[in-house]
């Protein structure tokens, strides 16, 4: 079981819920994926448009564990406040702190993240703070009492997979709280390699929203996931540079 | 009256009373929305008893998708 906070879920995998070709494959991947939590952000309602669908509302928000984030926040202070706009729709206490400091590579600020991950616990919130792969940041926030700890494996986005392996690994080894993988996976084989890693969790997006098939690739990415995790729990080999033989050299029949 | 919501000046009538009659002007009273009233955030039971006035700023938000 995945423990954030005082909360325990029994996936691995926390969706994302952006930029799905139509509601009806969102519904089915979110379904496919066995997801326990799903991220939103928090927007300006079209006011001229009240009948325009929304996908929240299509969702039994019973089954699900919301965790919206702070994203489009550039400071602190933005997050804080958005962190607020959605605590007060009754339906969260959990908050993903994203505020991107380069446009570019949207990586964190992490000045603006301490300071927001220090301000939102304070108030109360479950924060799991997105940050870059610095194992000292996250220490920090860690310190400061964030719920888990969310680095990126790449790019948002980017689909270029876990291109910081050693230093991921630092954070996992160090951290008493959840490491959730966020961001940059592109592939099942990034996922399952995440949580070999010894990842406790993955979020993702894109991977599965922008796949060919994005309900055929919840369900890989759950898979991948699972495997992953026990995997981890199996303990792996060490890695050899010569053969060793997996049949028995005696007793081998010879005329 | 002159209501700012998100952003924009908009007039809405003289009847519209409260935050909750406001939504129901613009018919998401039964929509899944936030409400900023001059930068405090409303709490959803307290609606029908927060007052407009000419020249508030009102956010109203809604969760949409994002990762």
């Amino acid at each position: 079981m995945l423990k954030i906070g005082n909360q325990e879920f029994k996936s691995r995998l926390l969706l994302g819920t952006g930029k799905y070709p139509d509601f009806d494959v969102q519904k089915k991947a979110v379904e496919a994926s066995g997801t326990d939590i799903l991220t939103f952000t928090v927007r300006r309602m079209n006011i001229f448009e009240p009948s325009q669908p929304n996908f929240l509302e299509q969702l039994d928000v019973e089954r699900y564990t919301l965790l919206p984030n702070t994203a489009g926040a550039k400071t602190a202070e933005e997050a804080v406040r958005h962190a607020k706009l959605a605590k007060a729709s009754g339906l969260c206490d959990m908050i993903k702190v994203e505020v991107i400091g380069c446009d570019r590579t949207l990586l964190p600020d992490p000045v603006e993240t301490l300071k927001a991950t220090e301000e939102l616990i304070k108030e109360g919130f479950t924060v799991l703070p997105y940050t870059s792969d610095d194992v000292v940041l996250a220490r920090r926030l860690e310190e400061l009492g964030a719920h888990a700890v969310m680095p990126g494996a790449s790019p948002i986005g980017s689909g270029q997979g876990i291109i910081n392996r050693e230093n991921l690994r630092f954070i996992m080894e160090q951290s008493t709280v959840p490491v959730i993988v966020d961001a940059g996976i592109g592939s099942p084989a990034d996922a399952a390699q995440a949580m070999e890693l010894g990842a406790d969790g993955v979020l993702l997006n894109t991977a599965v929203s922008a796949a060919e098939d994005p309900v055929k690739m919840a369900e890989a990415m759950k898979l991948a996931i699972e495997a992953g995790r026990l995997g981890y729990e199996a303990g792996r080999i060490p890695k050899k540079r010569y053969a060793t033989a997996s049949s028995p050299m005696e007793g081998m029949s010879r005329t | 009256m002159k209501l700012r919501i998100n952003g924009e000046w908009l007039t809405v009538p003289e009847t519209v009373d409260t935050i909750g009659e406001l939504l129901g002007h613009f018919q998401l009273d039964q929509r899944v929305v936030i409400v900023e009233q001059n930068e405090t955030i409303l709490e959803k039971e307290s609606r029908s008893d927060n007052k407009v006035q000419d020249g508030d700023s009102i956010e109203i938000v809604q969760f949409v998708g994002g990762g």
